[in-house]
């Protein structure tokens, strides 16, 4: 219960019950007002009626086993690309954070400035230029371009997951006579990992809808399949229907990602009293990780750790 | 290089095409989130409901299908605008959920003692979230907000894909003209982007050091 308000009374409830219902109903009015005109029937060009969104005549599709068998096949491709592409971004994100936190200038600067930068770039266009530099075709330019994005992204979430671990951790694991690197992998790093889960698997959310943005550079996925393929196989009528099922799988794939993300979220702030207030403050530096991420520029994990 | 000083002025039309996605999708999505984190903490039931389910819904659909949705679909239901509107509307309606989740967890991170404390000196829900908790709340907010439009610029390239001709999309057509030229033209591209971004970014590294120290 939020103190912003009082715990209302018999009045301020029934007050409350009538704005609630009156509101209710003047959002419900306005997307049905928006529904109904959008899927008003209507004469097209030619003189020929078409019948409404709504129309049975035009949801009939749903039943074809055909198209959830083409749908199927948009799914895979995405998932493949998605697949590849999240090992390989993880891969990377724990060579960049490794390099990211050397001790050496030499290493550490010039990947501050590779992070920094793939950060900065719009993932289409990471995606164009491994296309038409190295002419990899569609599927490799997808993968490389979201491979190095969100590595870049996952490079710098774990990075100041390590930044902000104890620093007894680090100082008993060389006292230990562990040497540097050996204290970073196995003391370290872990920890930062586990600590930074919520926000690794909330990008690789993100990177499972970037995967849609291959379809502009021509790979067949499932926004392809469904929306430019589909309407010339199933017939042109079939468009919405076509819409609006790629439209509600990509939201069952994203929600249950999603909500796996805030069990983990929960389970690891859960297990770990002492790591879960920093792990809040990163993820509220980071941006809550959501929309795309991090900033070009944007070095703020050093004065997170305050 | 040559190229790139020739075709410089089509270079400054695709930038300003995106400075103008950015620009007038940014405001639209400033208000609408605004609006729809008011919604979200508001006392009434039904607005907090409508608030969650479009932060939810908008946040989980790619961008790319919203903006396929706004150039292919609305035509198709007679709604006749322009792609540059098209493209605005799909952005706005893609970033506005995040700016709604930005201000609410700034919102939520105001200390409750700051509301305990105005409440036990009789402010009501109006006084309380706007002299005491919206003034602190501002300041949490810009940061978080600077990012999400950091992540609106590199997400204006999209729209690219759907016939406005904005940095990303005058990329290609100009590398269909200079196949030599490839690399130096998206490099270029890259640099228009980093223009844009990297200034944000230090503006709101730059503010969080000074709200870090007032706090």
């Amino acid at each position: 219960m939020t103190v912003l308000y009082d715990v209302p009374g018999p009045k301020a409830r029934r007050r409350s019950l009538v704005i609630s219902v009156i509101g209710g109903i003047v959002i419900l009015g306005g997307l049905a007002l928006l529904v109904t005109t959008l899927a008003a029937p209507r004469v097209n060009a030619g003189g020929v009626a078409l019948p409404g969104i709504l129309d049975p005549s035009r949801w009939d599709l749903v039943l074809d086993r055909a198209l959830w068998r083409t749908i199927g096949r948009g799914i895979a491709a995405t998932l493949r690309m998605a697949a590849v592409a999240a090992a390989l971004a993880l891969a990377i994100g724990m060579l960049l954070s490794i390099l990211r936190t050397a001790r050496s200038a030499l290493v550490r600067v010039p990947a501050m400035i590779i992070i920094e930068f793939f950060r900065g770039m719009p993932v289409l266009l990471l995606m164009l230029f491994t296309l038409l530099v190295f002419s990899t075709g569609a599927y490799w330019a997808g993968v490389v371009g979201l491979a190095v994005y969100n590595g870049a992204v996952i490079g710098e979430a774990l990075r100041s997951g390590i930044a902000s671990l104890p620093r007894g951790q680090r100082e008993s694991g060389l006292a230990l006579g562990l040497t540097p690197l050996q204290t970073r992998f196995t003391i370290e790093f872990p920890q930062a990992f586990r600590q930074m889960l919520p926000i690794i698997i909330a990008q690789l959310v993100v990177l499972l809808k970037d995967t849609s943005l291959a379809y502009i550079i021509g790979y067949q996925e499932l926004l392809n399949i469904g929306l430019k393929q589909g309407p010339t196989t199933f017939g042109s009528k079939y468009f919405f229907t076509l819409f609006f099922v790629v439209l509600a799988v990509y939201l069952a794939v994203n929600l249950t990602l999603s909500a796996i993300a805030r069990l983990v979220a929960r389970r690891t702030a859960g297990g770990r009293k002492h790591g879960s207030r920093r792990t809040a403050a990163v993820i509220a530096q980071l941006g809550g990780a959501g929309m795309d991420g991090g900033s070009a520029g944007s070095t703020g994990g050093d004065s997170s750790a305050s | 290089m040559q190229p790139i000083i020739d075709n410089l002025p089509i270079f400054i039309d695709g930038f300003l095409m995106t400075l103008r996605l950015l620009v007038i999708s940014g405001a639209g999505a400033l208000v609408i989130g605004t609006v729809i984190a008011a919604m979200r903490i508001s006392p009434v039931g039904a607005f907090r409901v409508f608030a969650t389910a479009y932060t939810e819904l908008f946040r989980n659909i790619p961008l790319t299908l919203i903006l396929f949705f706004c150039a292919f679909v609305l035509p198709n239901l007679q709604v006749r605008f322009d792609y540059v509107t098209f493209a605005l509307i799909g952005l706005t309606a893609y970033t506005s959920p995040f700016v709604a989740e930005a201000i609410r967890s700034g919102v939520n991170g105001v200390p409750i003692g700051q509301a305990e404390a105005a409440r036990a000196i009789g402010l009501n829900f109006g006084q309380t979230l706007g002299s005491v908790i919206l003034p602190q709340a501002i300041r949490m907010v810009v940061p978080p907000l600077i990012n999400v439009l950091i992540a609106l610029t590199k997400n204006t390239s999209v729209a690219g894909g759907f016939a406005v001709i904005e940095l990303f999309a005058t990329s290609r057509r100009l590398i269909n003209d200079n196949g030599n030229a490839t690399v130096a033209i998206l490099i270029a591209v890259a640099v228009f982007y980093l223009v844009i971004t990297v200034p944000l970014g230090q503006f709101a590294v730059a503010l969080e050091k000074k709200v870090a120290v007032l706090r």
